[in-house]
C-alpha cells in the first residue's frame, strides 16, 4: 500500500516535471521575453542588463531549475497584461471556477448515477426511454450552443436568470464565494447546467451500460438464489461493483470540468480561470498561460491519485495483503 | 435407507392419495422463449417428483435444458424465458406462480442453489463473513452476532479451516474448492429442504470435485436436505445420486433408480450416453457413439425427439410422441416399452 503509494507519486512527479517543461518552453522560447517586458524605448544596453539580471544569459539547465523552484513557491512571474504576478491574479479567479466546477460536478455525478441506476433497473420503461432520447441531446449538442440556448430562453426570453457574471459575491478570506447572495446562486445556475449536462450524460450512460453488465453476473444471480431482497441486490451488490469503474471515469470529468470550463467561462463571462486563460491568449499573456497549464496539470494529478486511493478502499482485490490460498 | 420410500418409485406414481405430498413435484412444466422468429419451446412436458433427502441426478448434453428446470424451480428463468404450462409443487403447494415477494421468501430459505463457478458466484467487494450473515438476517430473526456465530459454524460445517480468521476474508483469498465450500455454507445458511445445484464441480479440479462432492452428499444425508444435482458428469451421478433423470432436447427420456438407468439403460439414448463413458480396464476398441447432433429447439422433430438418430426407431418413434413408460424398475418415454394392455392411468 505504501509502496503503491511512494510509486504513484514518484509518476506524479515525473508528469508535473514534464509538463514545467513545457511550461518553460512557453515562456522562454516563445517571443522574447525581455522584448515583452520592457518599452519600446528601452536601449540595448537597458535590455541586456535586465537579461542579465533576470538570468536569461544562465545554462537553459539552470534557467529550468530555477523556474520549477520558482513554480513550487508558486511564482510565475508578472503577467505582461495586467503587471500583476500571476501567481495573484490566479487566486483571484479560482474560486469562481472551483465554485462553478464543484456545483456542475456535484450535480453530474449524483444525478447521473441516479439515472443511470434507474434506467438499468427499469430497463422497459417509458421513462427509461425517455431519459436515455434525452440524454442523447446532452451527449450530442455542443456545450457553446447548450449555453446560447439557455441563455435564449431563461435570460432573454423568460427573463428569470442573469445572462451572465457572477453575481454578487461575498469575500470569505481570501475566497471569493457567488454562494451566499441570491443573485450569486441564481447566476450560477445557467453556467452550472452548460458545463455538467454533457457529464451528466455521460456519467449516467455509463453507469446504466455498467450496471446492466453487473445484473448479468453470477453473483448478481446467486444474490438473488439466497433470497436476498431487490433492494440488497440493487443497492448493495450491484451498485457497489458498478461504481467501480465509474470512479475512474467520473474522476477524469471532474477533472476535465475544471479544465476545460473556458468556453462556458466564455458564454457566460464567468470570472474564472478560463476566461482569464482565453484573455491571456488573446494577448500573449506568456506568464499567465504557463501557470495556467502547470495548474491544470496540477489538478489531473490530483485527481488521479485520489482516484487510484479510492480504488485501493473500495476494491479488496488490490490490497492483497499476503493472499491466504490454498485447500 | 428405510425412511426413503418414494425413491425408487417412478415420476408420475403417487403412491396412494393419502400419502403425504412429495417435497417438490413437477408435472407437465413447459418453459417457452417468445422471440421475433417465432416461440421456442426449450422445456416440453417435464414431470419428476423429489422426496425429501433424495438426491435426484439430471444428466443430459448441454442445451437439454436441465439447468433451465432448475431455474425454473427457484423461480429465477432469465425474460424472455416463462413458464408456460405445468405447474411446479413444493409440498403440493404450487410455487411457479407466486409473486416476486412470495417467491423470495421460498429462495434461499426453503430451496437453495449453488451455482457452476465459484469463482463467479461470491461478490468480489464483500467478505464472506458480510455475504453469509445477511444471507442468514434475511431468512432468520435472530440478532448479527448470532447470525456471525452461525456463519462460522456453517463454515466449520463446510470444512474451512481456522473460520474465525477466514470469515473476515474476501472471495478473492480463497481457492476455487474452497470458494465452493463457502457457497454450499451459503446455501445452507436457512437450512432449506431442496438445494439446486447447477455443475457444482464442473469448474473444479478433478482431486477437489470428489470432495465437494462427498461434502455435499454428507451435509445432505446430516439435514435429510434433498438435492437436484444438475450434471453432465454420469461418474459423479453414478457416484452420489438415488435416482437419475435423462434428459433430451427439452424433455425427459428416462428416469429411475441410478444403478438401473446406468448399468441397465432402456431408453435408446441413455443407452448411447452410458456406453460413451469409457471404462478403466474394459477392452473395448470403440466407444458407442451417437450419430448426429442433438436438434436445435426451433427444428425437435415430430414424434420423439430422438428418433432421426435412434437405431431402433420404427414408424410410431416417427410419428407419435410417447410418453413416460415403466420400463422394468425405471421409466422411459420410448415406444419400444409400450404400455400393458391393462395400463396404470397416465396423469
Amino acid at each position: 500500500m505504501i509502496a503503491f503509494i511512494l510509486r504513484r507519486l514518484l509518476q506524479s512527479t515525473l508528469v508535473m516535471l514534464a509538463v514545467a517543461l513545457v511550461s518553460f518552453g512557453l515562456f522562454r522560447y516563445i517571443g522574447d521575453p525581455i522584448h515583452n517586458m520592457v518599452g519600446q524605448e528601452a536601449t540595448l544596453a537597458e535590455r541586456e542588463a535586465l537579461r542579465e539580471r533576470l538570468g536569461l544569459n544562465d545554462a537553459v539547465p539552470v534557467q529550468f531549475a530555477r523556474f520549477v523552484g520558482n513554480a513550487l513557491r508558486g511564482e510565475f512571474g508578472i503577467s505582461y497584461r495586467m503587471q500583476r504576478p500571476v501567481a495573484d491574479v490566479i487566486a483571484e479567479r479560482l474560486p469562481a471556477t472551483l465554485e462553478l466546477a464543484l456545483i456542475s460536478g456535484t450535480a453530474a455525478l449524483v444525478l447521473g448515477i441516479a439515472l443511470g441506476v434507474y434506467t438499468a433497473l427499469r430497463r422497459e420503461g417509458w421513462l427509461s426511454h425517455l431519459i436515455m432520447s434525452a440524454s442523447l441531446i446532452g451527449v450530442s449538442l455542443p456545450t457553446f450552443l447548450i449555453g446560447i440556448l439557455l441563455i435564449y430562453v431563461f435570460a432573454v426570453e423568460l427573463k428569470m436568470l442573469p445572462a451572465f457574471g457572477r453575481g454578487e459575491v461575498v469575500q470569505l478570506g481570501g475566497w471569493s464565494t457567488g454562494l451566499l447572495t441570491a443573485s450569486g446562486v441564481k447566476s450560477l445556475i445557467l453556467p452550472s447546467i452548460t458545463l455538467g449536462l454533457y457529464q451528466l450524460t455521460l456519467i449516467m450512460r455509463l453507469v446504466r451500460a455498467e450496471m446492466l453488465e453487473v445484473l448479468r453476473t453470477d453473483y448478481i444471480k446467486f444474490a438473488r438464489a439466497r433470497g436476498l431482497s431487490d433492494r440488497a441486490v440493487h443497492f448493495r451488490h450491484a451498485l457497489k461493483n458498478t461504481l467501480l469503474p465509474v470512479i475512474t471515469i467520473a474522476g477524469l470529468q471532474i477533472g476535465s470540468i475544471i479544465a476545460f470550463a473556458i468556453i462556458t467561462e466564455t458564454v457566460f463571462q464567468w470570472p474564472g480561470v478560463g476566461l482569464l486563460f482565453i484573455t491571456a491568449i488573446q494577448f500573449v499573456d506568456i506568464p499567465v498561460m504557463a501557470a495556467y497549464l502547470v495548474l491544470i496539470a496540477l489538478i489531473f494529478v490530483v485527481i488521479n491519485l485520489i482516484v487510484d486511493l479510492l480504488y485501493f478502499a473500495v476494491d479488496p482485490r488490490l490490497r492483497a495483503q499476503r493472499p491466504g490460498r490454498g485447500h | 435407507m428405510s425412511q426413503r420410500p418414494l425413491a425408487a418409485t417412478g415420476a408420475h406414481v403417487h403412491s396412494s392419495p393419502a400419502a403425504e405430498p412429495p417435497l417438490l413435484s413437477v408435472r407437465k412444466l413447459r418453459i417457452e422463449f417468445p422471440g421475433r422468429r417465432g416461440t421456442l419451446v426449450a422445456i416440453d412436458d417435464v414431470s419428476f417428483d423429489v422426496a425429501r433427502g433424495e438426491i435426484l441426478g439430471m444428466v443430459g448434453e448441454s442445451g437439454a435444458g436441465k439447468s433451465l428446470t432448475g431455474a425454473a424451480i427457484i423461480g429465477l428463468l432469465e425474460p424472455p424465458g416463462r413458464i408456460a404450462g405445468g405447474e411446479i409443487l413444493l409440498h403440493g403447494e404450487p410455487i411457479h406462480s407466486l409473486p416476486p415477494a412470495a417467491m423470495r421468501e421460498i429462495r434461499g430459505r426453503r430451496i437453495a442453489m449453488i451455482f457452476q463457478d465459484p469463482l463467479t458466484s461470491l461478490n468480489p467487494l464483500f467478505t464472506i463473513g458480510q455475504q453469509l450473515t445477511e444471507t442468514i438476517l434475511a431468512h432468520l430473526d435472530i440478532g448479527l452476532q448470532a447470525a456471525r456465530r452461525r456463519a462460522l459454524d456453517l463454515l466449520t460445517e463446510v470444512g474451512i479451516p481456522a473460520p474465525e480468521q477466514r470469515i473476515d476474508h474476501y472471495p478473492h483469498q480463497f481457492s476455487g474448492g474452497m470458494r465452493q465450500r463457502v457457497v454450499i455454507a451459503l446455501a445452507l445458511c436457512a437450512a432449506p429442504e431442496l438445494i439446486i445445484a447447477d455443475e457444482p464441480t464442473t469448474a473444479l479440479d478433478v482431486s477437489v470435485q470428489a470432495q465437494i462432492i462427498a461434502l455435499l452428499r454428507r451435509l445432505c444425508r446430516e439435514h435429510r436436505t434433498a438435492v437436484i444435482l444438475v450434471t453432465h458428469d454420469m461418474g459423479v451421478i453414478a457416484e452420489t445420486a438415488d435416482r437419475v433423470a435423462v434428459m433430451y432436447a427439452g424433455r425427459l427420456a428416462e428416469i429411475g433408480p441410478v444403478r438401473e438407468v446406468v448399468q441397465h439403460p432402456r431408453h435408446p439414448y441413455t443407452r448411447g450416453l452410458m456406453g460413451s463413458i469409457p471404462v478403466l480396464g474394459a477392452d473395448v476398441h470403440r466407444l458407442v457413439q451417437i450419430d448426429g447432433a442433438m436438434p436445435r429447439l426451433n427444428a425437435i422433430p415430430t414424434g420423439c425427439a430422438f428418433h432421426p438418430r435412434c437405431k431402433d426407431a420404427f414408424e410410431r418413434c416417427r410419428l407419435e410422441r410417447p410418453d413416460l413408460m415403466a420400463a422394468g424398475p425405471t421409466r422411459a418415454a420410448c415406444w419400444l416399452y409400450p404400455p400393458s394392455p391393462n395400463p396404470e392411468p397416465t396423469p
